[in-house]
């Protein structure tokens, strides 16, 4: 088990030199800690994600991690059709520290069924990962990351359409890595959900805030990060960021 | 009904071209897997078809076939890459007139009357033609085949199976989708004398497709769509020996019906 943290000064990455897809972006998050990422649809979550996993050229500033980050996509992102079990999923999270010609060690797959049983799937090792609900496959793919070991953990919109028994469970596991000094980058739409972890990141392809919740997520910031896509309702109180795809979160 | 189907096998020629197609499912069955799963079929057969001039240009020259496959396929790649500059057109026209082009200039080398008669078994294979010296080479690449999926399996399954988390998981996607493409390539050198640049393609996907079919597990479907080009093999020798028809069409033919029959039992019935 390790001691996370997450340090970002001053960066700007781009695919194409001259071209930044994300600039100006400065944080730092300690062991422990699970910051919100808001922003709209291709306001640069996962692109933020990409710069810290080494994939995005970084063109200035720099990057400080614990560790190796662990990544938790969408899960609409994994195919379906593939044929492989949920264990065999979540043993992909030892495959960088396993030479191709050894067997995957006992220990590793001992620690697979346990971060199966951990998110709540003790019973669908053996189920084909394509035939689980949404909400169970996302538990699959944290599971994955959690026999990664990673001190830091980019998880991209993981309750995102997933049923409550799911959604529950997931908040449930933040709460414990939280404690086991874990640091977790979250990528969300729902503000209401990001206003109750310790910090919120607001991104709209630059970095427009940072902070304590009740300091960040001020109607004008979230005008500032969604720009027209922003309903705020309840008195200001409570804020839904719609993507561009016209969904409501 | 056992000697009907071992008869065929008492000549020396049959045996050494069971022996290459079972060489060759070693490569074809598992390669295949990875091609579906990698959504690559069109790009097999754009590959194999398209090197066809450069392995008839080998052929004639006396030069390596390989050889004459890495110029082919470059030569492709440029040709697609110049024509997919033009937006109006795009890749997938780029790699249909390339494509076109490459393989009618191929089959017009390799069918000329000036050209030598086994040029032409660059395009529908003769199994029953193959030496020892062939057998040795199908066997080098085959072997080459093998060993490279098998060091590459779990990083071809991270990038196919979640190519947006593979990296931090430990696999470039860029690096192994070109590796598939490259051992496409060095495996269509190992079978086209065998198969055809016009049929290999039946062994690479038609028992792979089968076995995705009738499998749960990526060991199991490996392992199956390996048996399956196996059997395909050895039933298109039986077949064409005793219709005597020809034997590399009778092979991609039995390919092709495995692949059929698969389809008709429920998805993933065999494992679990």
């Amino acid at each position: 088990m390790s001691a996370g943290g997450v340090s970002v000064r001053g960066l700007a990455g781009a695919y194409v030199p001259g071209r930044d897809a994300l600039r100006d972006v400065s944080f730092a998050a300690g062991a422990g800690e699970i910051v919100g990422v808001l922003g709209p649809n291709g306001g640069g979550k996962t692109t933020l994600f990409r710069a810290l996993l080494g994939e995005l050229p970084i063109r200035r500033g720099a990057v400080e991690l614990a560790g190796r980050p662990a990544y938790v996509p969408q899960t609409e992102r994994a195919r379906l059709d593939f044929p492989v079990s949920a264990f065999d999923v979540v043993l992909m999270g030892a495959y960088a520290r396993t030479a191709w010609f050894r067997r995957v060690a006992a220990r590793d797959r001992a620690a697979a069924q346990a971060a199966l049983d951990r998110v709540g799937l003790p019973d669908s090792a053996t189920a084909s990962f394509g035939a689980l609900s949404g909400g169970q496959r996302q538990r699959v793919l944290i599971a994955r990351a959690l026999l990664q070991d990673a001190p830091v953990l980019l998880l991209d919109e993981p309750l995102s359409g997933v049923d409550s028994v799911s959604a529950a469970r997931i908040e449930a596991l933040f709460a414990e890595l939280r404690q086991e000094g874990r640091t977790l980058l979250v990528a969300t739409h729902d503000v209401r959900q990001a206003g109750e972890w310790d910090r919120v990141l607001c991104l709209n392809g630059r970095q427009v805030d940072y902070g304590r919740p009740a300091a960040v997520l001020s109607p004008e910031t979230l005008r500032e990060t969604y720009g027209g896509d922003l309903i705020v309702l309840e008195g200001g109180g409570r804020a839904i960021g719609v993507g561009h795809h016209g969904h409501a979160h | 009904m056992l000697g009907w189907l071992t008869d065929p096998f008492a000549s020396p020629i049959l045996q050494r071209a069971l022996v290459e197609l079972l060489i060759l499912s070693l490569a074809c069955g598992p390669l295949g897997v990875w091609v579906l799963l990698y959504r690559n079929a069109y790009a097999a057969e754009s590959i194999s078809h398209g090197m066809l001039p450069g392995l008839v240009v080998a052929a004639l020259a006396g030069a390596p076939l390989l050889l004459g496959a890495v110029a082919g396929v470059l030569v492709a790649a440029a040709g697609i890459a110049l024509v997919a500059r033009d937006q109006r057109l795009g890749a997938d026209v780029g790699v249909a007139v390339c494509v076109s082009t490459l393989f009618g200039l191929g089959g017009m080398l390799a069918l000329s009357p000036q050209s030598p008669p086994r040029l032409g078994e660059l395009l529908f294979g003769d199994p029953l033609g193959v030496s020892g010296g062939d057998l040795a080479v199908a066997g080098a690449l085959a072997g080459g085949v093998v060993v490279a999926l098998l060091a590459g399996h779990r990083s071809l399954a991270l990038v196919g199976f979640d190519r947006a988390a593979a990296p931090s998981l430990g696999a470039r996607p860029l690096r192994w989708e070109l590796a598939l493409l490259v051992v496409l390539a060095v495996t269509t050198v190992a079978a086209v004398q065998g198969l055809g640049n016009l049929l290999l393609v039946a062994l690479v996907l038609a028992p792979a497709a089968a076995a995705l079919n009738l499998a749960r597990r990526l060991a199991a479907v490996l392992a199956l769509s390996v048996a399956l080009a196996a059997l395909a093999g050895a039933a298109g020798l039986v077949l064409s020996f005793h219709l005597e028809i020809a034997a590399g069409a009778s092979i991609a033919l039995c390919a092709v019906v495995v692949a059929l029959l698969a389809l008709l039992v429920p998805a993933g019935r065999l494992t679990h």
